[in-house]
């Protein structure tokens, strides 16, 4: 009882980047506690899938060829039994949102503590993690107090791993119940295109639950015509029904890479940085020193934005 | 039918606040009514509203305090609330989503719902976890992530919002625990009259002994508590909002930026 398994994800006939970045937070957990890194492959093109999965680090591959996408009763029976098959000291999935649909269910079954979101982690000795703690202000190092943990690795923080590599790769005899699949995914749906595109523009005026009312957002798009910039938002701008869905930047709406990105009122949560950490200058105006876009920012004004955005829209004018 | 809604309170620190120990200092905290629980209630309300026979009730584990917050969500509509509490549970940092699957499970099993909806997430701890921990507890089906919801018989026609603007249609069989995303709805403000007719609602208080649930040893603790360190060194100006902004305007002219 020392091996890891770590649980793939793949969408509409490709596998996702976390996948690849699993293999690292695996093989870290791993070498921690000397033992082997299992990946489980479920449903899609699975050959094709572990193919591309052979990578550095990874010992065995399992694969489960059944179905095309992801059904979290599929994925929960799956994993409970591999996880059962190999021992498995530690189970690893990508803290997304498949995986938030079957890993607190596989926990709960097996009984392993689950811990949501890590950012960092130390198998030895032990395991402890690190994650944050009240929206995104502080960060806390977790003790885990049991042998056995399964732990949900947030996106972007852990390399891919990219040399080849010469894992087994086995077809894993799943017992299916078919009883106990009491969900079908019957289709895929698209957020429609609108006029803007802002994974185009190169200068992004973005707001945020800071600005407070509707009626407050003429200074927004006010500064955007002096900068000739386009406007962007974070969630609860469209979730409000101010800003249409298309505007929205983050992890379940646009990943936006613009020359330089002005967030205004918003607190960088780690769903919204993760559609504009890779925009070339981060300027953040938020009233709160402790917001954790000041995390990622490259400059900032600590101040009230209804103050500085008129004042910035005017020497522009 | 009968809608059991999950409803977390949450701390959100101030601006500046201290950190004692292992957690913030209490008078740095404000508590308030989750946000994904907000759309949660609002959810199950219209229901019961577009619906004849149908029951919401809330439940919460928190201590004394969050009965106020419990008010919140009777005066936008919901029927009675229970609240779970052990002071035992005061001393544990980081409560973890199995516990409070157990013990909001014990709760679940006394009231025996159709439907349970949650939120997809506390914005202070932010599992995400909770609701599907509870489904699978209790041997319900489950969908989380949730932006659209449809009731049929004894079937759930979700979307569940993934990532990229993509969204999975689903149909999920009855009895579920759905957690709940933002922008489901637009959440109501109580009225004067809701709030005061909340004062009456029923709030029953249990404890885990009541419901035959026994706690055990927390699996997670703390070790440290800290500010994270800035990765990226901010550059700040500092003076008044007109000084500041000619600062920046240089700085964005530098950068090309100019209409
Ligand atoms: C599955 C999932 C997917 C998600 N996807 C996304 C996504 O794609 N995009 C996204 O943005 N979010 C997403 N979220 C939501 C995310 O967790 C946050 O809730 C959201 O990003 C917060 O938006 P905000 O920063 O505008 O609001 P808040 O967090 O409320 O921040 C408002 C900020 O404004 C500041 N402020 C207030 N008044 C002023 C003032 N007068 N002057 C200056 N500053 C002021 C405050 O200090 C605060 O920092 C998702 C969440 C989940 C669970
Ligand atoms: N203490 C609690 N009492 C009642 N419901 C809770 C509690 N904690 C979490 N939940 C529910 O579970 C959801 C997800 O919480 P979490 O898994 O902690 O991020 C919340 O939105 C609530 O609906």
């Amino acid at each position: 009882m020392s091996d890891v398994l770590a649980v793939t994800e793949h969408r509409r006939g490709d596998l996702r980047d976390e996948s690849f970045e699993l293999i690292t937070a695996g093989r870290e957990l791993a070498d921690g506690s000397d033992g082997d890194l299992h990946l489980a492959v479920i449903s899609g093109d699975v050959d094709d899938f572990a193919d591309e999965l052979n990578r550095e680090g990874v010992d065995a591959i399992h694969t489960v060829d059944r179905g095309e996408e992801f059904n979290h009763d599929i994925y929960r029976q799956v994993t409970e039994q591999l996880a059962d098959e190999i021992d498995a000291q530690y189970i690893v999935a990508p803290h997304s949102v498949n995986g938030l649909d079957y890993a607190p269910a596989v926990a709960q079954t097996l009984g392993y503590p689950l811990v949501t979101d890590i950012v960092d982690a130390d198998a030895e000795g032990g395991l402890s993690v690190t994650r944050e703690l009240y929206n995104g202000k502080t960060e806390a190092d977790v003790e885990v107090d049991s042998e056995r943990a399964f732990v949900t690795v947030r996106p972007g923080e852990w390399d891919a791993t990219e040399g080849d590599g010469s894992a087994t790769v086995e077809a894993f005899d799943a017992a299916i119940d078919e009883e106990q699949v009491r969900s079908t995914v019957t289709g895929f749906e698209e957020v429609g295109a609108g006029d803007v595109d802002i994974s185009e523009a190169e200068v992004l005026v973005s707001v945020g639950r800071g600005i407070e009312e509707e009626d407050n957002l003429d200074i927004i798009f006010d500064l955007a015509e002096a900068l000739d910039a386009t406007v962007s938002s974070s969630r609860p701008i469209v979730d409000n029904g101010w800003l249409p869905q298309d505007r929205q930047v983050g992890q379940s709406g646009k990943k936006v890479t613009p020359e330089v990105y002005i967030a205004v009122g918003i607190s960088g949560a780690v769903q919204h940085v993760a559609g504009m950490k890779g925009a070339e200058t981060i300027i953040a105006i938020n009233n709160d020193p402790s917001a954790p876009i000041y995390d990622i920012a490259d400059y900032g004004i600590v101040d009230d934005l209804f103050d500085v955005v008129p004042a910035l829209t005017e020497q522009f004018e | 039918m009968k809608i059991l809604v999950t409803v977390s309170e949450v701390a959100e620190a101030d601006d500046e606040f201290e950190i004692d120990g292992l957690s913030i200092d209490d008078r740095y905290l404000t508590y308030d009514l989750n946000e994904w629980d907000d759309y949660a209630i609002e959810e199950a309300v219209q229901i019961s509203e577009s619906h004849d026979d149908v029951e919401v009730v809330t439940v919460t584990v928190g201590p004394e305090r969050a009965e106020e917050t419990i008010r919140q969500g009777l005066a936008k509509g919901a029927d009675r609330a229970v609240r779970v509490w052990d002071d035992k549970l005061d001393d544990v940092e980081l409560v973890d989503s199995a516990t409070k699957a157990r013990l909001l499970a014990g709760v679940a099993r006394e009231e025996d719902p159709d439907l349970v909806l949650s939120g997809v997430q506390t914005a202070d701890m932010a599992f995400g976890s909770t609701g599907v921990a509870l489904a699978s507890e209790l041997g319900y089906e489950w969908g989380a992530v949730v932006n659209q919801l449809d009731l049929e018989d004894d079937v759930a026609s979700v979307h569940r919002e993934l990532e990229g603007g993509v969204e999975e249609l689903t149909e999920v069989e009855l009895p579920a625990v759905l957690t709940i995303q933002t922008g489901i709805n637009e959440p109501r403000y109580a009225s004067l009259r809701g709030i005061r007719q909340a004062q009456s609602k029923p709030l029953d208080v249990k404890s885990p002994a009541d419901l035959g649930v026994e706690l055990d040893q927390s699996v997670l603790s703390l070790t440290s508590l800290e500010e994270p360190e800035t990765e990226s060194d901010v550059d700040l100006f500092e003076g008044s909002a007109d000084d500041t902004a000619e600062e920046l305007a240089t700085l964005l002219r530098e950068k090309g930026v100019e209409a």
